[in-house]
């Protein structure tokens, strides 16, 4: 679990402002949602989490120390499509992030150490409910085995945060509502932060202990490319399932933040 | 019903399909029967008998000055010299392709080096791989690698570069070096392109080769045409074209056979 804490926050592509002025305390444990129009930057938002983008301005820490500038072990993720390796089968799949921790040269477990890489990732993927399709091909599962497939992979290896862009955003309505069920378990389960986007708002504040919606403050009819979007809203969600806070969070009583 | 919706069944097609090769044949045939006529001694289009009787000479008697029978020595000696070189471009292009692909420092300082190295023509460098290699093996099997190497980098690194950047990201957040990324995840992905790559670049090799044989060599079924064009002897020409054909066509089956069977993840959904 995480503390993540983003201060004066500024993303621009050259002269296009995406992200504007975004300071904000997501508290270690919570499910953030995060909802807003398409390309209001709520992608990009969670891309800067991850630390595949850099802020232009401002900056992010996790527990107090800046974001390392590039992807790592401790910040999972889950897309909304190319999520997992064609070229693996499910098990190796989530095996793999358990190889590339323990043998650094060839990033390949033999012998006694890869059974017992085997058997764990056996069990979460038990856990995710694929325990029967551990030797197929991931072209051979459906849209919502293969989300819970990448869920499996991010959490093997036990990330702080878990990052989510849109991860049910490809499924049937029936799948949909399985998999977000599902990630509410894991979620209780384990010791971490999630933050999630997402642009169905049912979605956000059925899953979420709170919810960011991204949203332009100013805007120029004549060049919609110079202001960027903030947080303009800041709300509990229903979620009110947060098991391991000792403490109650804070920002549900809090104002919203950011807007004007 | 419209043209375009027309399909032949399976025996049809199959007919349809060998239709061109036997109008071929018929053209040779009218073609040869009527010089033959005019001329009993013509050497140009000989009737398939002479060429039959030939080729059995080639493939089962010994060469009398040699004592190698010629069409599998010639073969035997061409298929070293073709293997050798393309498995060299295919290993430099396995590793120069994915370091220029994957790492953008790599790319910075060779993807232009390769791509003006693609655009010198091999044939024009085949004067100085003589001189430098001498006549022996390294320079017909230079030819080949320095041919084909090239093309095979640019396309495994544009291959490379095309990989969904979400799968690089989501490795990365498994924790995975620069290195075990390569490793495990670009270059597995990467491999059948590869093998793509070298099935394209068969008939290229095949190219440099014969060009190769024909300037300096003393066996090579590349060598062995120029040799008897001295007499016309067409009744040798001929076969052993359709003989390199028909090895350059079942090497490339053969590597899309391999490419099945090494990668079945990634086939079209059956």
């Amino acid at each position: 679990m995480s503390r993540i804490e983003v201060q004066g926050l500024w993303k621009s592509y050259g002269d296009r402002v995406v992200l504007e002025r975004v300071s904000l305390v997501i508290e270690p444990g919570s499910l953030v949602a995060i909802v807003g129009a398409s390309g209001c930057g709520k992608s990009t938002f969670l891309r800067i989490l991850l630390g595949s983008e850099r802020p232009s301005r401002g900056r992010v820490l996790l527990d107090g120390a800046p974001l390392p500038a590039e992807p790592g072990p401790d910040r999972g993720i889950v897309f909304q499509r190319y999520t997992v390796f064609p070229h693996l089968s499910v098990l190796d799949n989530v095996v793999l992030g358990l190889e590339f921790g323990k043998s650094r040269l060839l990033g390949r477990l033999f012998g006694a150490r890869r059974q017992q890489a085997r058997e764990k990732a056996a069990a979460i993927l038990a856990r995710v409910g694929l325990g029967h399709v551990l030797d197929a091909w991931p072209h051979q599962l459906s849209g919502g085995m293969q989300q819970r497939l990448a869920l499996a992979q991010a959490l093997i290896v036990e990330p702080r945060i878990l990052l989510l862009d849109e991860p049910f955003g490809a499924l049937d309505p029936g799948i949909r509502a399985e998999a977000r069920a599902l990630l509410l378990e894991l979620w209780a389960e384990r010791e971490m932060t999630v933050v999630m986007v997402t642009h169905d708002l049912a979605e956000a504040f059925q899953l979420g202990t709170r919810v960011l919606v991204f949203d332009k403050v100013r805007r120029d009819p004549q060049v919609p490319e110079r202001y960027g979007a903030t947080v303009t809203y800041d709300l509990p969600g229903y979620n009110r399932f947060r098991p391991r806070l000792e403490r109650p969070l804070p920002h549900a009583s809090l104002p919203a933040t950011g807007g004007f | 019903m419209r043209l375009i919706n027309r399909r032949p069944s399976r025996e049809a097609a199959l007919l349809l399909a060998v239709v061109p090769f036997v109008l071929l044949l018929l053209l040779y045939l009218w073609a040869s029967a009527a010089r033959l006529a005019d001329n009993p001694a013509d050497k140009l289009l000989p009737w398939p008998s002479a060429i039959i009787e030939q080729v059995r000479v080639l493939a089962l008697e010994p060469d009398r000055r040699t004592g190698d029978v010629l069409l599998w020595s010639d073969t035997a000696a061409s298929l070293a010299r073709l293997a050798l070189g393309l498995a060299l471009a295919t290993v430099v292009a396995a590793l120069v392709g994915i370091a220029i692909g994957l790492v953008p420092l790599v790319g910075a300082l060779l993807s232009y080096f390769v791509a003006a190295l693609a655009m010198i023509p091999p044939l024009a460098i085949l004067p100085i791989l003589l001189i430098l290699l001498g006549t022996g093996e390294a320079s017909k099997v230079g030819l080949v690698a320095l041919g084909t190497a090239p093309v095979m980098i640019r396309d495994l690194a544009l291959r490379v570069r095309a990989l969904p950047e979400e799968l690089i990201i989501k490795a990365q957040t498994l924790g995975a070096s620069s290195w075990q990324l390569a490793l495990r995840i670009v270059w597995p992905m990467a491999a059948p392109r590869l093998v793509d790559a070298l099935r394209l670049q068969l008939g290229p090799a095949w190219l440099f080769l014969i060009a190769a044989e024909a300037i300096a060599a003393t066996e090579g079924l590349g060598y062995r045409i120029f040799l008897v064009r001295r007499y016309l002897a067409m009744d040798i020409i001929l076969p052993y074209v359709a003989w390199i054909t028909l090895l350059a066509f079942a090497s490339d089956r053969l590597l899309a056979l391999l490419s099945r069977r090494l990668f079945p993840w990634a086939q079209p959904r059956a």
